[in-house]
């Protein structure tokens, strides 16, 4: 599903945030991907939903060569994975019907089909009766299952989150995760940055740790391994 | 593009339009502004060059015949003045002709020449016009030289000042348009960027979730070129009401009715109007497109 050959990032600014990264991922897995602030998890994240290209080295996701795709091609890449972040990143000024229905939208659903799919996502993540609320109506918690409703709603089949519970406390962070376990279960990839220690050590998946822009450890059924 | 995704981007560009209400007030504004002022000074490069062309036209020459021309000699002339590439028009002035509107430029002295037509001392004349009242002195020179000419009056030396004088007001009038056109769309286009700053999250997850560029920027197309000509039908409306009544008001004085030859009001209007919706579509359509490029490059 997802590969990486020897992926090198450094920025303008000169920074080296991945220094020769191999990795793969299978269909279906779910895998957090931990490690220290500034270590190069997000840069790792972001590779894979092409918002940075890497220096050096090959990314292969779900058919495409992320690293090589044209500009007018990124819209393709982007339609088979779904993106969640820590600030939800919500429009402040639709409901949350339109928040999950605007995904669709934008790439030319069937505006017949929109309707009944987003009020299934919506049942999915539990928020069928908020629908016409606005995004400052809801808790932290709620506005995350929106943002994974829409991340969900064009069935991709992987979903990348980058610190989905950064902002939530530990109770509602439970709920998310539960959320995300119940989606891989019916067949998506799941990558997540995290810094989660208590979420990591119970769920038991796979755990990637990545140190100084280079994978670490890579167990199956790990654990967090850091001190907060 | 599916005909259903061009409403939807329709509906969008109108909705933004609403939802930013300031924004848009102040990007209208601003197209408004500019475009009054462009127009003021269209209306007034309009005028000064109708103003000029008139005055260009009066410019003609006057070609004296030798005496004793034959019949045959005149025409001949006349042919070749004719076939000459710059020249639009000859007319004959007989000498009967020539003192007849001598003396009718007289006015109520015109007594004092009664009986010269027994031996009318004027000779027979051409009038040449020319195709391009600039070329007056050339055609002259040319006629110079021919045959049976004894002397030719076009006004030399005023008329070449003159031409210099038209040259630099229309050279002026091109320059303050042009600046002006690119003072408004950079004022345009730095509002429709204010407005596009606000929304850049909204681009962001447009991006996020796959859409394409072009399915971005349609929305902000339609919106600039709602801006553009919404702002370019208010002065268009207050240019046509005030030039109206401008005509009417020296309509009403003789005095100005001598002193300034104005444009009448139709088709002028409709040049200025047509212009300022052109230039109102073109800027708000570029400063949007332009604003929205920063954003694309998630």
């Amino acid at each position: 599903m997802i590969e990486m050959f020897d992926v090198w990032k450094t920025y303008p600014n000169g920074t080296s945030a991945l220094k020769g990264v191999n990795i793969r991922i299978e269909k279906g897995e779910f895998v957090y991907v931990v490690g220290p602030s500034g270590a190069g998890k997000s840069t790792f994240i972001k590779l894979m939903y092409r918002e940075e290209k890497p220096s050096k080295g090959q990314i292969f996701l779900g058919g495409f060569n992320v690293s090589r795709i044209k500009e007018r091609q990124i819209p393709t890449v982007r339609r088979s994975i779904g993106v969640v972040f820590q600030d939800f990143k919500l429009l402040p000024t639709l409901t949350v019907f339109e928040n999950v229905a605007f995904a669709m939208e934008v790439i030319e659903s069937n505006p017949k089909q929109i309707k009944p799919r987003v009020m299934d996502v919506l049942g999915l993540v539990k928020l069928k009766h908020k629908a016409k609320m606005l995004p400052n109506e809801l808790s932290g918690g709620e506005q995350q299952r929106v943002a994974l409703a829409r991340a969900l709603v064009n069935s991709p089949g992987i979903i990348i989150a980058d610190e989905p519970t950064g902002n939530l406390d530990p109770e509602t962070s439970w709920e998310i995760m539960k959320l995300f376990e119940e989606i891989n279960q019916r067949g998506t990839t799941v990558v997540m940055a995290t810094h989660n220690r208590e979420i990591v050590n119970t769920m038991r998946k796979r755990v990637i740790a990545i140190e100084a822009g280079q994978i670490a450890r890579d167990e199956q059924r790990g654990e967090y391994g850091y001190e907060d | 593009m599916k005909i259903r995704t061009l409403g939807r981007h329709v509906r969008e560009g109108v909705k933004n339009l609403g939802r930013n209400g300031w924004m848009s007030f102040a990007s209208i504004s601003a197209v408004t502004f500019t475009l009054f002022i462009l127009g003021v000074f269209l209306i007034l490069a309009m005028n000064v060059n109708y103003f000029a062309q008139s005055v260009e036209q009066q410019v003609e020459i006057r070609v004296f015949m030798a005496d004793l021309t034959t019949k045959e000699n005149m025409q001949k002339f006349e042919q070749d003045v004719r076939a000459l590439d710059k020249v639009q028009s000859v007319e004959f002035i007989s000498k009967e002709e020539g003192l007849k509107q001598f003396k009718e430029s007289m006015g109520e002295k015109a007594y004092l020449f009664d009986g010269l037509e027994k031996g009318n001392p004027l000779p027979d004349a051409f009038v040449v016009k020319t195709k391009l009242p600039q070329d007056t002195p050339i055609v002259a020179n040319q006629i110079k030289k021919m045959e049976f000419v004894r002397s030719l009056n076009y006004g030399e030396g005023t008329v070449e000042k003159l031409f210099a004088a038209t040259d630099t007001v229309r050279n002026v009038g091109i320059g303050f348009i042009i600046g002006l056109g690119f003072t408004a769309m950079f004022l345009i286009a730095n509002t429709i960027k204010l407005t596009i700053v606000a929304r850049r999250r909204e681009i962001e997850i447009m991006k996020l979730v796959g859409a394409t560029n072009w399915f971005i920027r349609w929305p902000f197309f339609v919106e600039g070129l709602l801006m553009g000509v919404t702002g370019a039908l208010i002065p268009i409306i207050m240019l046509g009401v005030g030039y109206y009544y401008l005509l009417d008001a020296i309509r009403s004085s003789f005095e100005a009715t001598q002193l300034f030859k104005l444009l009448p009001l139709f088709p002028l209007v409709n040049q200025v109007a047509l212009a300022l919706l052109a230039i109102g579509a073109f800027i708000g359509i570029w400063g949007s497109l332009v604003s929205v490029r920063r954003f694309l490059r998630v």
